[in-house]
């Protein structure tokens, strides 16, 4: 019995002792206010880079780009490729030093905006109002635009050319109303390709939800608006044709997303956005497709936009530089040169041109960028959003008002913390 | 690990060293040389496990927002808040608290027993004296163990896929087989459906509309989901092989001569086995149901791998969802406070069950002893 409680203490005593050391320490935890001016590093600055890279090709191109503004200015800049973003992000924000400079998803941003983890530098670019206005809105926070756009992509519909001359069907039948694609679809499905292969949940069904003037929260993110009759009937529309079968969600094709159900063939057609072009490429080389713009709804035109933009840590000693390397990555040269090297489209409105000239396939996509709406990008929404997607799941037995209303109540709860 | 500890003893059937040789002086030296030589470990044990887990500690009583240090003086402590939402006020969190509570119920409940049982016939199968190529069969039953989870989760996510190798096996026998790993109907759900006592897709009222802890009962009795069954399977076989190896370690230990005077006593098989071999493997039993308890409440690589909590959060367990909830959700002190309660849940549960397989001969033995030291201290007295 006295071993024990001495050992007890020793090992308290040896604990208190660490944990003090840990505590008091520096480079560990340190204690310090947010600043809005920048922190300027003196003498050459050693910048570090942390991005969640799609492949090789756009690790090289980022590193090249890094490199680049580097040795123009004497500075150093070392690029680290996330194997898990979030995770790694959270780490260096816990940690009081994290990358200067870094991907934020427009979905995680706002939670970050909050926590004071973000520095807003939007405002030290002069050609700020260059970026395509919805994107701009996506990383606003309180009123505050913080960082900018990096690139950003809109959904398509694909068309399967094979299955679509099949059918019989010319470009003159391409859908661009509801009650088209609601026939098109019809027509291609037959007994093992069904007509509209559509990926599960929010990031796909949400086109049609903007295409009928509905959006899941109010304008200003205050509070939600999803149980209203624009989301309904949008999401009863499409439930009415999943129910018919000439609609299908990926989980009852056998697939993990559209593409997949469409590269396979199991779908004549599927809502995705320019990524699809990598997997055609790769998995499904025999598949002859082509992009054309959404349809519109009752209310127009509409799609999804997902972009990411250039993070800069509040807690960065070289803010000043960080800003300048931003600067330089995002002008509308370095922006076609990513394009270039890994498809994605440029953020400036003043880059579309030439990308529309350079990737013709792409046009509709960057069609997008007028007219699409962003993610949910309110603090605290993640987890209400992954419940509305997990009951989305089985979309076409789902009870729809049902859903919406306990979308509603979570939102509103999750807004008010 | 006390647990670990006691009931190994036993098996390796070492007896408890006890006492010290020599004087005062040599042991009062050898007690410093003793605490000099542990120093590397507790400074390590410190380092790497008392100090984090205080800091969870902390974080799970404080608003800390996963900026900074969570010691700093822009951190609060919101007493039980975060317990609170997670335990007593209805909303996401503890909605999503109770789903993965349930889904590790349903889990444990099928794994624990089937592992067990599996690694007990296989470790009797491979202790037959008589056995031919008793090394091979050893090594290739313990060979899933030695594999990286991850590896063999991701051969799963093949074999299970609609139109992978389970289903076709399947179909050679007329049998439709689900989407596995999309599936999120509950099993207990489609026995009941099967069976007629209900209709899935029209639940009764009564089971729907009663609501306890953010879920209805209908939800609470679902069973493991068809999703989860198939991560169910993966665990019972990779994990049969680590437990396999405890038994053989037991029946190694069984004196021959017992069995062979039970032989002589006329019993069978099987007598043999209900009588002598599973009371000397209790101990081990113990063990290894202990050990099965604390490793399923605590899945994670997994859902991590294969499902992320999907379909419809019926592979979500709280392991999981406190690391959702810090890393994804910016909800740190939940998350901790998670970790804690799944602490707590599974030292009653591994002390309930520390005191269900005691054994009862030994408890009534040691009470008798006591009782004759008593009343022989009376005789003195009197």
């Amino acid at each position: 019995m006295y071993r024990t409680r001495r050992t007890a203490a020793l090992a308290l005593v040896l604990g208190g002792t660490l944990f003090a050391s840990a505590c008091g320490g520096g480079g560990g935890f340190k204690d310090e206010g947010a600043s809005s001016a920048p922190a300027s590093a003196k003498g050459p600055a050693a910048l570090k880079m942390l991005i969640a890279s799609s492949g090789d090709a756009e690790t090289n191109a980022v590193k090249a780009a890094a490199d680049a503004w580097a040795k123009k200015t004497g500075n150093t800049v070392t690029v680290t490729v996330a194997s898990d973003m979030n995770q790694q992000l959270a780490q260096g924000f816990a940690s009081g030093s994290p990358a200067d400079v870094f991907y934020m998803d427009a979905s995680r941003f706002a939670d970050y905006a909050k926590n004071g983890s973000l520095y807003a530098y939007a405002d030290q670019l002069s050609d700020n109002a260059d970026f395509y206005e919805p994107l701009r809105q996506t990383f606003t926070f309180e009123g505050k635009q913080y960082c900018v756009p990096k690139d950003f992509s809109t959904l398509g519909l694909q068309i399967n050319t094979d299955s679509w001359k099949k059918a019989g069907l010319t470009d003159a039948d391409v859908p661009t109303t509801w009650d088209q694609l609601e026939a098109v679809s019809k027509k291609l499905t037959t007994k093992d390709q069904v007509g509209l292969g559509i990926g599960v949940g929010i990031d796909r069904l949400g086109a049609f939800v903007v295409q009928n003037g509905g959006w899941w929260l109010k304008q200003d993110g205050s509070a939600p608006s999803a149980n209203s009759p624009e989301v309904t009937q949008a999401l009863e529309w499409v439930q009415k044709n999943v129910k018919a079968g000439n609609f299908k969600m990926s989980n009852q094709l056998d697939s993990g997303w559209g593409g997949e159900a469409f590269g396979t063939g199991k779908a004549a057609m599927t809502i995705e956005g320019n990524w699809i072009a990598g997997a055609a490429k790769n998995d499904y080389p025999k598949l002859n497709y082509k992009t054309v713009e959404l349809p519109a709804g009752p209310k127009g035109k509409g799609t999804l936009q997902f972009t990411q933009c250039w993070g800069v840590a509040a807690d960065s000693k070289a803010q000043a530089q960080a800003v300048d390397l931003v600067k330089a990555l995002s002008t509308v040269d370095q922006q076609l040169k990513f394009a270039d090297a890994f498809g994605v489209m440029p953020s400036r409105q003043s880059a579309a041109d030439q990308f529309k000239a350079k990737f013709p396939q792409d046009a509709p996509f960057i069609a997008g960028g007028e007219y699409g709406h962003g993610p949910i990008n309110a603090a605290g929404m993640e987890q209400v959003v992954a419940d509305l997607n997990s009951k989305l799941e089985s979309f076409g037995g789902a009870n729809i008002p049902q859903v919406l209303q306990a979308f509603d109540t979570n939102a509103s709860a999750a807004l008010k913390k | 690990m006390t647990t670990t500890d006691t009931a190994l003893e036993p098996v390796t059937g070492r007896a408890p060293r006890r006492g010290r040789a020599g004087g005062k002086g040599q042991g009062q030296r050898q007690s410093v040389a003793g605490w000099l030589f542990v120093t590397p470990t507790l400074v390590v044990l410190g380092l790497f496990l008392v100090i984090p887990i205080v800091m969870a500690l902390w974080v799970s009583f404080s608003d800390w927002n996963g900026r900074g240090s969570p010691f700093s003086s822009r951190v609060n402590l919101v007493g039980a808040q975060n317990y609170a939402a997670l335990l007593t006020e209805p909303g996401l969190s503890r909605q999503d608290f109770m789903i993965s509570l349930r889904n590790t119920f349903y889990y444990v409940l099928g794994v624990v027993p089937l592992q067990t049982v599996l690694a007990l016939t296989l470790a009797v199968i491979v202790n037959q004296r008589f056995l031919k190529g008793r090394t091979f069969f050893r090594t290739a039953f313990y060979f899933p163990s030695v594999v990286s989870s991850v590896a063999i989760s991701l051969v799963f996510l093949f074999l299970f896929t609609g139109t992978g190798a389970v289903n076709q096996f399947l179909s050679l026998f007329g049998i439709d087989g689900p989407t596995w790993f999309s599936d999120p109907r509950g099993l207990i759900h489609l026995v009941g459906d099967w069976l007629g006592l209900w209709s899935g897709t029209n639940p009764p009222a009564a089971l729907e509309n009663t609501q306890v802890m953010s879920l209805s009962l209908w939800e609470w009795i679902s069973g493991p989901s068809v999703a989860m069954s198939a991560i169910m399977l993966q665990v019972i076989w990779t994990t049969a092989g680590t437990f396999m190896l405890m038994f053989i370690a037991g029946l190694q230990d069984l004196p021959t001569e017992v069995e062979e005077a039970a032989m002589v006593d006329g019993a069978n098989k099987w007598q043999r086995f209900r009588a002598v071999t599973l009371p000397h493997l209790r101990p081990t039993i113990l063990l290894v149901v202990t050990l099965g308890v604390i490793g399923t409440w605590q899945v994670f690589d997994q859902m991590y791998v294969m499902t992320q909590g999907g379909p419809a959060k019926t592979t979500l367990t709280p392991a999981y969802l406190s690391y959702t909830a810090a890393f994804n959700q910016n909800q740190w002190g939940e998350g901790a406070a998670m970790a804690f309660l799944l602490f707590v849940l599974i030292f009653v549960l591994t002390s309930v069950q520390r005191y269900w397989l005691r054994d009862k001969d030994e408890v009534a033995q040691r009470k008798a002893e006591r009782a004759q030291r008593r009343a022989a201290k009376k005789g003195v007295a009197a």
